[in-house]
């Protein structure tokens, strides 16, 4: 091994720690290695990030703390030095409206009650709707990356985006590992009975006698004892 | 064709092809852009070459089939040169009077003139329009002189000389040098320093680099781009293939949005012809230098307009815009290579500032703001069509010297620019010049070029629905605060259009619209609640009457407003009963006509066809 | 469609990525829509993953996925048409075909679009049947011009 191979380092502040961080690393690693928590929703170690619910938000300034910038840390590449704030009263307000947007539209999935939680949402101003996937691509991740499949996929634009299957039918290359449902953060129960192809979250035969939150009283979760408000007007 | 050998032979074939048409006596350039060809240009083309046939006067007069001449409310627009004279609204009827009595005789047709609608003139000469007079039209003025589908004619007024000097002996860091000088700022939205862009990608690592155009024009309302890349190709092949020269690229593309059919087939041609004439390809001009274009089709996705988005669009892929803040496209862009992305209108004033100089270029324009800007103006103003002016030219002398104000004598509310991700801005304050900075400063931006005049028949709580439902369905969906953002925003707003709204609501909106602002992943995330912060900080009286009166003072959102006639204007035709797709006007002959609310759909038809304006809104 | 012609449109774009959504749009020219046996074949010629070209042919608004009808009526909902009072129009053929935007009629007679901005402001609001512009339309107008097309 060459004794001068040079590791590339890069400096950076976080939260007023300065540090060395390998270069390329992201901001969410580094803070990470360092104890410094940041949410995140759907960032997994061990999968690529993907950069889409944006809970993971930070300031960066690349001018030495003169200006900042918003940006998602699971996704920021650590080249040059950067100043990084985690906890600002501006990232406050951007993860508490996040996490009231998917507490709104997904109010059954646990990991988004655990984080609307956690950030102190108890009211939400939005019409609830009960999506029981949250858009996270982990399970697509899961299924490209660490089982080598190439089944699901994310489709459509805008509202209309899904994670599918191609036509809704389940692939024939689909490997029947299972590994996008146990990676899936809206713990739907897989069903017992005939599995309907190709649809994945929400679609599958939800018992009816499943309480609304986790039933162990986890860190976090909404139930009788602690309620979700809703204050929007209903449709 | 023949292929030219070298930049001698260029000259040869323009001095040729300027000498060929001296032999004609006049030259009739009928617009062809998409707008007149709306309007049938087409077949009026084809029955003119007919008619010139039969005249005899085929090898007389040269019909030019030209590119969009800007004045589109006027189509389809005929110029006859050399004397500039100007007809609008021509028809086939007009045809043989125009060769008899105009190209023979020499006498102007008194019905064919344009007539300012002001003074009631009718004038004859292009040049004395105040619809182009006001305008500086550096760029877009060559397409009414030439058949962008003939290579040619952009021969003929000086085209690709730029190029020949470029590669008679600038070196790269000169050409940049130039820009820099010409003060050029992208124009596809962003206004970024084009110098800056080149210099990062010629100074990016790697031997293979790629030159893109940005044709994905998705601005409701603009159609600048279109207009040029289908009205003068060559003089954006021309302005990539300097680009090309001094970033060091050899392989370009050119993204056209679907929704232009004659963009690109005309953008087609044009490479074609280039190619055969050995201006685009291997050894360029003899000179060793080659590049060559292709064409990619968008496929109906607003969002591919942004530069990492397109690029993934090249790639095969979904037009996700991609989140890494440090990497920019210049040194990472299509296939991991450097890349370097430029609107249209950018490249077609590429040429322009090489053959005139950064000196002359830099005297139009502000400190900030060099140039010109082409601009479409549409909505509620008289003039509607493509304007080029110089930056600094204040909206006022835009809407008004050029655009004529509003058609029916109601007043301005608002200006809006920037397409979707703009923002609106008051009457008030009309005398702001155009400059990338000074639109930012009051919560809109340049954009494109899109120019919406807005009256107060305008609501501001319904143009905000509007594009905020547009970004809603052309955002890529990845992100949390944009998918779930827009879907929200649109459902607080069709609340309080339809009259179910709250103040709460409003400051939900607002509180919305900040978060989205900061956390979206792309520009699209980013600038989308820009709509809604501009009106709100305007017009917010707007959004009270919507949620405190229950009221649309512009008279527009349907749940708000009835529809009733009044019975001291109504002469009782029968116009509007007879027009009621819903059966809901009663009335007798000759007596006053009357809605029945409950059946009233709003649909406003009995207004369009009331000749006594009897029908109002309430 | 036959595969030997989906097989000629690719290989006429020399396979090239950068011209998959045009290589799309020309095999759609033909059925009028993507089938899914015609997506397979073109993920097999262009050596593309099934779940990424599903994912092209969902993202795209000008590719479409189901059977279209006879005729395709789009209408502009561009900023300017928009202030022209576009949205009156677009409820109007709402209502007379009953159908939303995206979908056809039961039968099949007509597509009911949706398209931001053709480029024709002038001649604002703009409606496109098969191809053929009318400008200047209104919700009165519209029936007329409808009942023209029925056959």
């Amino acid at each position: 091994m060459n004794s001068r191979t040079e590791v590339k380092t890069i400096p950076v502040e976080i939260d007023g720690f300065q540090m060395k961080v390998d270069k390329g690393s992201t901001i969410l690693e580094s803070a990470h290695n360092c104890g410094i928590h940041i949410p995140t929703m759907c960032y997994l170690e061990g999968l690529s990030p993907y950069g889409g619910c944006r809970i993971c938000s930070v300031e960066v300034s690349t001018d030495g703390g003169k200006t900042f910038r918003v940006s998602a840390s699971c996704t920021y590449e650590i080249h040059r030095p950067i100043v990084v704030k985690t906890d600002t009263p501006k990232i406050r307000r951007i993860r508490k409206m996040l996490a009231e947007l998917l507490v709104a539209s997904a109010p059954n999935v646990k990991l988004a009650q655990d984080i609307a939680a956690r950030f102190g949402i108890n009211k939400v101003r939005f019409k609830i709707e009960d999506n029981r996937c949250i858009l996270c691509g982990l399970c697509v991740r899961m299924c490209h990356e660490q089982m080598g499949g190439k089944a699901l996929a994310f489709a459509g634009r805008g509202p209309e985006k899904r994670v599918s299957a191609p036509f809704a039918i389940r692939s024939e290359i689909c490997l029947n590992c299972g590994g996008c449902d146990s990676i899936c953060p809206g713990k739907i129960i897989p069903c017992q009975g005939i599995k309907i192809p190709g649809e994945l979250c929400g679609k599958c035969i939800r018992p009816d006698d499943m309480p609304f939150c986790c039933p162990t009283g986890t860190f976090g979760c909404f139930c009788e004892n602690n309620p979700l408000e809703i204050v929007s007007q209903p449709r | 064709m023949k292929r030219l050998e070298s930049i001698d032979d260029l000259e040869k074939l323009r001095k040729a092809i300027i000498e060929k048409n001296k032999a004609y006596i006049k030259t009739v350039a009928l617009c062809g852009g998409t707008g007149c060809r709306a309007y049938g240009s087409e077949s009026l083309k084809n029955a003119f070459e007919q008619a010139l046939k039969e005249h005899n006067l085929s090898d007389k007069v040269r019909l030019v089939f030209s590119g969009c001449h800007g004045f589109c409310e006027q189509g389809p627009i005929m110029i006859i040169r050399p004397e500039g004279i100007f007809y609008s609204k021509v028809t086939e009827d007009h045809i043989d009077l125009i060769i008899t009595e105009t190209l023979i005789k020499g006498n102007i047709i008194d019905s064919l003139l344009y007539e300012d609608p002001t003074t009631g003139e009718k004038i004859v000469y292009e040049k004395d329009i105040p619809f182009y007079k006001a305008q500086n039209r550096i760029v877009f003025g060559q397409n009414g002189s030439i058949d962008p589908t003939n290579i040619e004619d952009y021969i003929a007024i000086g085209g690709y000389s730029a190029l020949c000097k470029v590669l008679n002996g600038m070196d790269p860091t000169e050409i940049i040098n130039e820009i820099k000088e010409s003060g050029l700022r992208g124009r596809g939205g962003g206004g970024f320093p084009t110098w800056q862009k080149w210099e990062s990608c010629r100074n990016a690592n790697g031997n293979l680099k790629y030159l893109v155009c940005n044709c994905d024009e998705g601005d409701p309302g603009a159609y600048m781009d279109r207009s040029l890349l289908e009205g003068n190709p060559h003089l954006v092949l021309e302005g990539m293939l300097i680009g090309a020269y001094t970033i060091g690229s050899q392989e370009g593309y050119i993204y056209v949005r679907h929704e232009y059919p004659w963009a690109w087939a005309n953008a087609g041609i044009a490479i074609n012809q280039a190619r055969e004439m050995g201006l685009l390809g291997e050894n360029i001009l003899g000179t060793g230098f080659s590049f060559d274009i292709d064409i990619a089709r968008g496929g109906g996705a607003f969002v591919c307009g942004e530069s990492t988005a397109l690029v993934a669009s090249l790639e095969g892929r979904m037009g996700e815009p991609r989140d890494k803040q440090h990497l920019h496209t210049v040194e990472s862009g299509l296939w991991e290579k450097p890349t370097n992305l430029n609107n249209v209108e950018t490249w077609a004033n590429v040429p322009i500032i090489i053959n005139n100089g950064a000196e002359w270029y830099s005297k139009i324009g502000t400190e900030g703001s060099k140039g010109t800007k082409i601009f479409s103006l549409v909505g509620k103003v008289k003039n509607t069509g493509l304007v080029e002016v110089p930056m600094g030219i204040s909206l006022r002398e835009i809407v008004y010297d050029i655009g004529g104000g509003t058609p029916n004598g109601t007043k301005i509310k608002a200006i809006q620019t920037g397409g979707p991700s703009g923002g609106c801005i008051p009457s008030s304050m009309l005398d702001i010049p155009v400059d990338f900075d000074e639109l930012t400063k009051v919560g809109s931006m340049m954009g494109s070029g899109g120019m919406i005049v807005m009256d107060e028949k305008t609501c501001m709580v319904d143009v905000a629905r509007y594009f905020v439902k547009f970004l809603k369905d052309e955002s890529c969906g990845k992100c949390l605060p944009c998918r779930e953002g827009l879907k929200r925003m649109d459902e607080i707003l069709t609340d309080i259009i339809e009259g179910n709204g709250s103040e709460e609501q409003i400051e939900l909106l607002h509180e919305l619209a900040l978060v989205m602002k900061d956390a979206s992943l792309c520009g699209l995330g980013k600038t989308a609640p820009n709509s809604v912060l501009s009106t709100l900080q305007y017009f917010r009286d707007e959004y009270e009457a919507h949620v405190i009166d229950k009221k649309c003072p512009a008279g527009v959102c349907k749940d708000l407003i009835t529809y009733s006639i009044n019975a001291d204007a109504c002469t009782g035709c029968g116009a509007c009963k007879r027009n009621c797709p819903y059966e809901a006007i009663e009335g007798e002959r000759r007596k006053p006509h009357v809605i029945i609310l409950d059946l009233c759909q709003k649909c406003g038809s009995c207004m369009d066809v009331c000749k006594f304006n009897a029908v109002v809104i309430s | 469609m036959e595969f030997s012609m989906v097989d000629a449109i690719v290989d006429q774009h020399g396979r090239k990525p950068w011209a998959l959504i045009s290589i799309l749009q020309d095999i759609q020219e033909h059925d009028g829509y993507l089938s899914p046996e015609v997506l397979r074949r073109v993920s097999e010629r262009m050596e593309i993953p099934l779940t990424g070209l599903y994912g092209v042919a969902t993202f795209y608004k000008t590719l479409k996925l189901v059977p279209q009808g006879k005729h395709q009526i789009t209408v502009c909902s561009g900023t300017a048409c928009h202030v022209r009072g576009s949205n009156r129009i677009l409820d109007e053929i709402k209502n007379l075909l009953k159908v939303e935007p995206g979908e056809t009629t039961e039968d099949r007679q007509f597509t009911l679009n949706v398209v931001n901005c053709l480029g024709a402001c002038a001649i604002g609001p703009v409606v496109v049947i098969d191809g053929k512009y009318h400008g200047k339309m209104s919700a009165s107008k519209v029936k007329d011009l409808l009942a023209n097309f029925r056959s």
